[in-house]
């Protein structure tokens, strides 16, 4: 599914990503894990395009793709969702319509019918009900003075809709109640599938006891430093990540 | 009956009824001159009071100069070089086919979803489809508005058949000493429309009339009256139109509204006149003056106007509150791109108590053009509690455009109660990429957060506009991305 090699990135001439590699295989969900600022977020802006990272070596393949190749938005019409850290306002643009029009940018890249208004009302209602999220926020501008915990679960209602194949969640969970955490790893386990992956990007071990990971990853210094199953993300929880930090050095 | 055969009959009842009688002579030659005057009036048949009135209002134009304080800059123009008159032409003139047609004005068409039947296409260019326009809508509808005792027709019959309404009510809101361009206008004013709803009525269907600059060297001066009686209702849609041409077209119209006891006007503008070329060159110059007098108690005013074209722009639709307890309301979208030039905005004064306004104005300045937003709130000592809502915000893309706004706010009553907020913003990167990342290309992702700055606008139209609106932003803002 996805395929990073000895990944290295700068922002504003500063390297942050220095030889990432890593490995996702379709249905697999990996848990990204790692201390503020080592590059996570930066990991899913290059994944799904966003201007501004300058990738200076290494590579990305996608479904056997070269993913760098392609611009933003057509990575997302070949199925890179990402979940935002800060999901963005749009003023003035309702959140159905903003939904309807992404739904059928993809569904017509994929050579499906676009969805007409009733066809798209039905569906979103439905996945509205998944993330037990209040039906009025259809109605209302895109993240416009949602709640914290509004603005995640509009995330995933916008992935469950958009249906990728590789979704990146960044801190999906932070800011969230216990009540919402929940219903929120409720409707990404529901969307967890053979052929679609997950990047989850987190601090906390909570979530994945929620959503459990087939793999974590820990990212450090702009490096994938260790791996292993979801164990890691309890020894993490007890011992934080001083004593990887001399294997970055390494 | 095909569109063709419809047209045809259309434009030759049109002829039939003795209006432009002399078809083959139809345009004057260039230059303005009492002589000029008494010509258009003879031309069109016109009684003593109105060529007078005509007389008066060139004479007061000599005197006046051009104002320039508006902030937009153009080659003088010479209006000794402009025909004053000019009937509709048999075809023979503009383009034969479509193939002689300007590419981009049928991509224009195409986008618009207007359907391009060639006769009709061409007619347009060489000036019946304005009138075809109007005259189908009255043809169409005139039982239905008779009925209602509704009179909506052309400025010109409107003084054949009801001269003592027109004679009554022109220039009662606009004057022929207002400004140079209205001045201009009462000597010259070719045509327009003419609306009046007796009293109590609700105008059951919404008018439009659609405006077309046409032949080459002629200024277009329409003349708009609507009066609403006594508890009356109107909506009145203005579409404009104008054929791509290398020269600049002076248009300088004038818009009276009255409103009287407890009427309602609410008139709606999308313009789209031809803005000039991506270096500037061409286009029309807009320099129209539209005011509303709310002349009854509890009456209310309002402009809803999309503006994206012209390359020159002046206009500042106004209302008077003179009636206690009347409302005006200004809510404007002015996209300009390229080269474009605007200096729009609104007045409301304040006369009766209790007055209210409301101002919307959303300004989106792309390419290299220049916005200004000129707003004036005047509140006179009579305007007991008087309010006045202003919003103001501007939208640039890109950064070689500007937006200025100029708020006037004169009080002189301690009553009154006066709110502005003014914002100016990009379209940040982050909503940019938010949209990408969902799919939307560049474009798409452009207008879609544009719609959203304008949607309080946007709701002010009438449905079929509104989506006409939308259309016509997303042509306008082609190519401002990527
Ligand atoms: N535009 C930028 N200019 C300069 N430095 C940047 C920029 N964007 C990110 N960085 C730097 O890159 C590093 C990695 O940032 P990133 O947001 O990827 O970290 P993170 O792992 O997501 O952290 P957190 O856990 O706090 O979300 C940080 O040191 C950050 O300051
Ligand atoms: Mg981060």
């Amino acid at each position: 599914m996805l395929s990073i090699n000895d990944l290295h990135v700068s922002v504003a001439g500063k390297p942050i990503l220095k030889g990432l590699t890593l490995e996702v295989v379709p249905g697999e969900v990996a848990a990204i894990m790692g201390p503020n600022g080592s590059g996570k977020s930066t990991l899913a802006h290059v994944l799904s395009g966003k201007a501004g990272y300058e990738v200076t070596s290494g590579s990305i393949l996608f479904k056997g793709q070269d993913l760098l190749a392609l611009e933003a938005h057509e990575r997302a019409r070949e199925g890179v969702f990402l979940a935002f850290q800060y999901p963005v306002e749009i003023p003035g643009v309702s959140n159905a319509y903003f939904l309807r029009a992404a739904v059928n940018a993809v569904r017509v890249h994929r050579g499906l019918e676009e969805l007409d208004a009733v066809a798209f009302l039905k569906e979103m209602r439905e996945q509205m009900k998944r993330v037990k999220m209040d039906p009025k926020l259809a109605k209302r501008e895109v993240n416009a003075g949602f709640s914290g915990g509004e603005k995640k679960r509009n995330e995933i209602l916008q992935m469950a809709m958009l249906d990728p194949s590789l979704a990146v969640l960044d801190e999906t969970d932070s800011g969230l109640d216990i009540d919402a955490l929940k219903a929120v790893s409720d409707g990404v386990n529901a969307l967890r599938g053979p052929n679609r992956s997950m990047l989850v990007i987190t601090h906390y071990q909570r979530l994945l006891s929620y959503i459990v990971p087939d793999k974590v990853h820990v990212l450090l210094d702009g490096r994938i430093v260790t791996s292993g199953g979801k164990e890691l993300a309890l020894e993490l929880e007890e011992r934080g990540y001083d004593w990887l930090r001399g294997d970055a050095a390494a | 009956m095909s569109a063709n055969t419809e047209l045809k009959q259309l434009t030759q009842k049109r002829y039939e009824a003795g209006f432009y009688t002399d078809i083959e002579a139809d345009t004057v030659p260039p230059g303005l001159s009492e002589d000029v005057i008494r010509l258009i009036s003879a031309k069109k048949g016109e009684p003593e009071w109105l060529l007078d009135y005509r007389l008066q209002a060139y004479r007061a134009w000599l005197e006046m100069t051009e104002p320039t304080w508006a902030h937009v800059r153009y080659e003088p123009v010479d209006y000794q070089a402009i025909s004053y008159y000019s009937a509709p032409k048999a075809k023979g003139d503009g383009p034969k086919s479509l193939d002689e047609v300007d590419p981009e004005i049928l991509k224009a068409y195409e986008k618009l979803g207007i359907p391009i039947d060639e006769q009709k296409m061409l007619a347009g260019v060489v000036a019946v489809d304005a009138v075809f326009d109007s005259v189908s809508v009255v043809t169409t509808f005139r039982a239905k508005l008779a009925e209602a005792g509704v009179i909506f027709c052309s400025f010109s019959d409107a003084v054949k058949d009801h001269p003592e309404l027109v004679k009554k009510w022109l220039g009662s809101v606009v004057p022929h000493t207002d400004n140079f361009f209205a001045a201009l206008n009462a000597a010259v004013f070719t045509d327009g429309s003419f609306v009046y709803i007796p009293e109590g009525v609700r105008c059951p269907m919404e008018l439009s009339t659609y405006f077309r600059i046409n032949a080459m060297n002629t200024g277009q001066f329409e003349r708009t009256l609507i009066v609403a009686d006594k508890g009356s209702y109107v909506s009145y849609l203005e579409g404009c139109t104008a054929p791509q041409r290398d020269e600049n077209q002076l248009h300088a119209a004038v818009v009276e509204l009255v409103a009287l006891e407890d009427a309602e006007i609410k008139y709606s503008t999308v313009q789209n006149w031809y803005p000039g070329d991506e270096n500037g060159v061409g286009g029309v110059y807009n320099f129209v003056t539209k005011r509303g007098a709310c002349r009854g108690d509890r009456s209310k005013i309002s402009w809803t106007q999309v503006e994206t074209g012209s390359a020159i722009t002046w206009k500042y639709p106004s209302c008077i509150l003179q009636g206690d307890d009347s409302v005006g309301e200004f809510y404007s979208v002015a996209l300009t791109n390229n080269r474009q030039q605007a200096d729009t905005g609104t007045k409301m004064v304040h006369i009766g108590k209790r007055t209210r306004s409301t101002i919307v104005s959303k300004g989106i300045s792309a390419g290299r053009s220049q916005q200004t937003y000129r707003g004036g709130v005047k509140i006179l000592a009579s305007a007991d509690g008087a309010r006045n809502h202003t919003q103001c915000d501007s939208l640039l893309l890109g950064s070689r455009c500007t937006a200025d706004t100029v708020p006037y706010v004169e009080v002189k009553n301690a009553t009154a109660q006066l709110e502005h907020e003014a914002t100016t913003s990009k379209i940040s990167d982050d909503q940019l990429f938010y949209c990408l990342q969902r799919g939307l290309d560049a474009e798409d992702a452009t207008n879609l957060i544009v719609n959203g700055f304008c949607k309080e606008v946007f709701r002010e139209l009438p449905m079929e506009f509104a989506v006409e609106a939308q259309k016509l932003l997303e042509l306008s803002l082609e190519g401002t991305v990527g």
